[in-house]
């Protein structure tokens, strides 16, 4: 799997919340979006979506911008 | 007469939505979020910027979480106008964009594409073909564009709430290098105009508004500049002053002299 553009090891079947908490981040997280595979996941979804194994994720958050 | 000095009087309104305040601000390039919320307060603005990024997925690479730059903004009470910085193409945009809409809960989106490495000067089809598809997806666009009258126009056309021409390249500090085309696209159309990148201090901001432009958006103008909150306060007064001047009409200019003490009545001493 990949996630925000480096390879990880997870289990396949692994939630997209779980994956979340492994990177420190829970479902009340502020100004957090995910997309798998090129959509967007939407937050109501995180708890129950399973993570295909070859899955390409994308963890983004509010960072300071112009 | 009396003169209107309240604001409130003279709102700028984008997608049904009222401001009192015609200073749009990046929360780009602030050395700190406390140095970044003095300068929203002393900036009065009250639609402020924020891009994505990815969160660190190893150890200490990057933000774990925003939830201090969120609850930040929250606490100044601004609206979030998220950006799509850094998309190269209309693809990448669009779905940057829809990733926005989902973390901070708004469907307006300052669409950025960027299409030149060195000038990060947007890339004119890319930044139409993403703006329609947005548009179509419900989205409140404001595209940042060239100063090109005649594409500001097509970005109208689509359906974009606002444009957003470039006065010189982000970060430049150059003000506007053409006030011509920026006062032709204030001819063009009709939606508010905001006059982005390039701002490098407050006269740029007043001669935007004195152009014609409806707002300033000031990012590393305010944000580096040696004060930042007394930078951000000077922007709040320049686009006070340009807009008033826009308002009050200015006079012509003209290669001679005009006297403004008449002749008659001037004693002769001969």
């Amino acid at each position: 799997m990949i996630v925000n553009g480096e390879p990880r090891e997870i289990p396949a079947g692994e939630t997209v919340l779980a994956l979340l908490h492994d990177l420190g981040l829970d479902e009340h997280a502020r100004g957090v979006a995910v997309a798998v595979d090129g959509e967007v996941l939407p937050r109501a979804r995180w708890e129950a979506f399973a993570l295909p194994a070859d899955a390409r994720v994308e963890v983004l958050t509010a960072m300071q911008g112009g | 007469m009396s003169v209107t000095l309240d604001t409130r009087a003279d709102p700028l309104t984008i997608a049904g939505v009222t401001f009192d305040s015609r200073l749009l601000l990046g929360t780009g390039g602030f050395p700190s979020l406390q140095l970044m919320a003095a300068a929203i307060a002393a900036s009065e603005s009250e639609l402020v910027t924020v891009a994505l990024r990815r969160v660190g997925t190893g150890p200490a690479n990057g933000p774990r979480g925003s939830g201090s730059l969120v609850d930040v903004l929250a606490a100044a009470g601004v609206r979030l106008l998220p950006n799509t910085a850094g998309c190269r193409t209309a693809r990448d945009a669009v779905l940057t964009a829809k990733l926005a809409r989902e973390a901070f809960a708004t469907d307006w989106i300052k669409l950025e594409v960027i299409g030149d490495e060195d000038t990060l000067m947007p890339d004119g089809p890319e930044l139409l073909r993403a703006a329609e598809e947005l548009v179509d997806e419900g989205f409140t666009v404001l595209p940042y564009t060239t100063d090109d009258p005649v594409l500001a126009r097509r970005l109208v056309d689509v359906g974009c709430a606002a444009v957003m021409p470039l006065g010189s390249p982000i970060g430049s500090g150059m003000g506007i290098r053409n006030p011509y085309n920026i006062s032709l696209i204030r001819e063009a159309v009709e939606v508010p105009l905001v006059l982005d990148a390039g701002v490098g201090t407050a006269s740029d901001a007043a001669i935007a508004l004195e152009l014609g432009c409806d707002a300033v958006m000031a990012a590393s103008a305010i944000s580096r500049a040696e004060d930042p909150v007394l930078m951000a306060a000077a922007m709040r007064d320049a686009v006070r002053a340009g807009r008033r001047a826009r308002l009050a009409g200015r006079i012509p200019e003209r290669r001679y002299a005009t006297p403004s003490t008449g002749e008659a009545g001037r004693a002769h001493f001969d």
